[in-house]
């Protein structure tokens, strides 16, 4: 037998995987044209998106920015489409709305604090110290927005710490049952005593910024103003609520199930019309209860009911074995919520909770019904305008751009949110 | 089983003293009109070894779910460590403190660390300094021999690291009485031996120890006394050399048969 054997005796270099294989042409193939049917879809789909922006560049790319108005966008011959110069010429009021041009440093540093102040929430690397500022943010913020005098944010603050007063003081004598007084003190306090005595120490050393009423707020701003603050409140609002309708003691729990089905079941329109003209009602004569402030607390108690319900299903989804393995480590009930139930049951809800976050923002625009000029109550205002009336697409193509800017942003947000979190491998 | 019988149990240090750990005084328990317990008897000495054992929705689990109060019986006394088990919030606190609980499915908190996960009760419930939970922690982790996991999440480890990481959490709260409901049960073959293993160990270094198993050969090796439950019911209870070789009742011996008998 001869020995037939050839051997190579050196490696062949690697060479690139053939055309085809690679890059985008194997991409395209594997993602768009798999199957015939699959190839179809592709080509149609393609078809119809090129048609749509055949129609709408055109329209779009229009040198029509400097316009002063829309007779003059009509009258231009070189104009065949969108004018834009609307945009220019309202930018101010739709952002501000009737906001003093000399104040508006004032919103831009509260937006620039704001992020300052939500960073330490969002990411978890930033040294925690931050948290406090997080936590005066609220009352400086309001502040720059409405300014007056330095001292009403201090004494609203003061608050807190006449509630806890309160509590301690009461807390020797009824027990747990300190917290209702301790509730009231703080409310009687905000209510009645804030007033007199910021005017008081006002009189004695007047610091403050000038102050700009709500009827001044508009735009994106007011939007903003809104649905941050409605974003901020109704997430614990949410926890408590849907913690009260899993709880063992039937009168909270009740009073969990009745407010959350209650709220749901009522539109969101209806408890603005309430915050308008009811709730004034309501409060002790003399009160003076900012409209704005009404509308948020009225955003907010809707917006919790349904984050209750969100949150409630995360909670559903836990295994009774967490619940379990946290008791018999010795945890109290607030331990195991905070440190085994809450974390897990938030983050299998983080869908829904910006679910409802972007709800809640885009359900700001309903407060034009009542009068507030948001942006979408200002494009009714400038169309009414002699120079812009007439014109349709432009201011809600800009609004809507707004909107989904920031939409969108939050949805990127929850997504890095839950790929962090993922803890599975 | 056989895990356990190839090694030598040293039972030498396994004494068991004549204090009482948990006394258990004509217990009942319902679930609605069903009597999952009933007239429950029992007394566990300290660094007593009990295995509990019985056909499923016998109430094995319900009556040691009982003594740690994740279940309320309705009748009859627990006292377990001196303290006498009433609805008062303060002593439910201090015996789940004082009582460690290993489940079948590990129950370990999946969005935390197998270190935070050790350290969390000792932190905020005995208030130990975290470094020092840490090192408690390390040390527990070492016994069980997972050291080098205490890093990692509790869904990138097998079943057994996880039983094993569970045991260590317990372990981590220095209980004086340690409950096991099928800790095995729910662990493929080649994994049950590792979690064996360390009971078995926890058993030699005398921790009173109440363990609901189908493991009998861990019964034989290390058990001072194996409980029968059957209906809610103890129907027999006896050293393990007496219990498998002359079981006393019919309904002891024909379940000794189903699970031996193949
Ligand atoms: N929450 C509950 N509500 C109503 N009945 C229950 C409940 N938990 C358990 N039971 C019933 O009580 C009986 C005893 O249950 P238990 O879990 O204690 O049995 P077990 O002996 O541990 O069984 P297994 O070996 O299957 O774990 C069973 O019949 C079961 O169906
Ligand atoms: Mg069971």
């Amino acid at each position: 037998m001869s020995e037939q054997s050839y051997v190579r005796t050196e490696m062949l270099s690697e060479q690139p995987a053939p055309l085809g294989q690679t890059g985008m042409l194997k991409w395209m193939r594997e993602n768009l044209f798999s199957s015939i049917m699959n190839s179809i879809m592709t080509v149609v789909s393609f078809a119809v998106i090129i048609l749509v922006l055949m129609q709408l560049i055109p329209w779009m790319m229009q040198p029509s920015w400097v316009s002063g108005s829309l007779r003059q966008c009509l009258d231009d011959p070189n104009i065949d489409g969108a004018c834009w110069g609307v945009i220019r010429d309202r930018f101010n009021q739709l952002m501000y709305g009737f906001y003093p041009h000399a104040e508006q440093w004032r919103p831009n540093l509260a937006v620039v604090l704001m992020l300052v102040a939500v960073a330490p929430v969002l990411f978890d690397k930033l040294p925690r110290k931050m948290v406090w500022f997080s936590a005066i943010y609220p009352f400086l913020g309001a502040w720059l927005l409405w300014g007056g005098s330095a001292w009403t944010p201090i004494l609203v603050v003061a608050g807190f710490a006449i509630g806890y007063i309160a509590f301690k003081m009461l807390h020797n004598m009824v027990g747990n049952m300190a917290m209702i007084g301790a509730v009231l003190a703080a409310v009687i306090w905000w209510l009645y005593g804030i007033g007199s005595v910021s005017a008081w120490l006002h009189s004695m050393l007047p610091i403050g910024i000038e102050a700009v009423p709500s009827s001044q707020f508009g735009g994106f701003m007011l939007s903003m103003t809104i649905g941050i603050s409605g974003i901020a409140l109704s997430l614990p609002i949410g926890i408590v609520l849907a913690l009260g309708r899993q709880s063992d003691m039937f009168i909270i729990k009740t009073l969990s199930v009745g407010y959350i089905e209650l709220i749901r079941g009522v539109p969101l329109i209806t408890l603005l019309f309430v915050a308008s003209v009811l709730l004034n009602f309501f409060m002790p004569p003399g009160t003076n209860f900012d409209l704005i402030l009404r509308v948020i607390i009225m955003v907010t108690l809707f917006a919790a009911a349904y984050m209750a319900e969100v949150i409630r299903g995360g909670l559903a989804a836990l295994p009774v074995g967490q619940y379990e393995a946290a008791d018999a480590l010795g945890l109290d009930y607030w331990k195991s919520m905070r440190l085994i139930i809450m974390p897990q049951a938030l983050k299998i809800s983080i869908p829904g909770i910006v679910g409802s976050f972007i709800g809640l923002f885009k359900d700001t625009t309903l407060v034009s019904v009542i009068g507030l000029l948001d942006p979408v109550g200002l494009i009714r205002t400038i169309q009414g305008s002699a120079e812009w009336n007439g014109l349709v697409w432009e201011l809600f193509l800009f609004v809507s751009l707004l909107f989904w800017l920031f939409c969108f942003s939050m949805s990127r947000y929850s997504m890095y949110l839950e790929r962090k979190l993922q803890t599975s491998h | 089983m056989s895990q356990v019988e190839q090694k030598e149990v040293d039972r030498s240090g396994m004494e068991v003293s004549d204090e009482t750990a948990i006394e258990i005084i004509n217990m009942n328990k319902w679930y609605g009109d069903f009597h999952v317990l009933k007239d429950i008897n029992m007394v566990v000495n300290r660094g007593e070894r009990i295995v509990v054992c019985g056909p499923s929705g016998s109430g094995k689990s319900t009556l040691i779910r009982c003594i740690n109060r994740l279940e309320e019986h309705q009748k009859g006394d627990i006292i377990v460590d001196g303290t006498e088990l009433s609805s008062d919030l303060k002593n439910i606190d201090k015996i789940r403190s004082e009582v460690g609980m290993v489940f079948q499915h590990f129950n370990l908190f999946p969005h935390l660390s197998i270190l935070e996960n050790c350290t969390l009760a000792p932190i905020w419930v005995r208030k130990t300094p975290k470094k020092e939970a840490e090192e408690i922690a390390m040390h527990f982790l070492e016994k069980v021999k997972i050291p080098e996991q205490a890093l990692k999440y509790p869904g990138q480890l097998s079943g057994g690291q996880q039983q094993r990481v569970a045991i260590a959490r317990s372990l981590c709260m220095k209980p004086r009485i340690m409950l096991f409901d099928e800790p095995t049960s729910a662990l493929d073959p080649e994994m049950i031996a590792e979690v064996l293993d360390t009971m078995v160990q926890l058993a030699e270094e005398g921790m009173t120890m109440i363990v609901v198993t189908h493991e009998m050969g861990f019964a034989r090796k290390v058990a001072n006394r194996v409980v029968f439950m059957d209906q809610g019911q103890i129907v027999e209870q006896n050293s393990p050399e007496q219990f498998f070789d002359n079981p006393q009742s019919e309904r002891t011996q024909l379940f000794l048969s189903q699970i031996l008998g193949h």
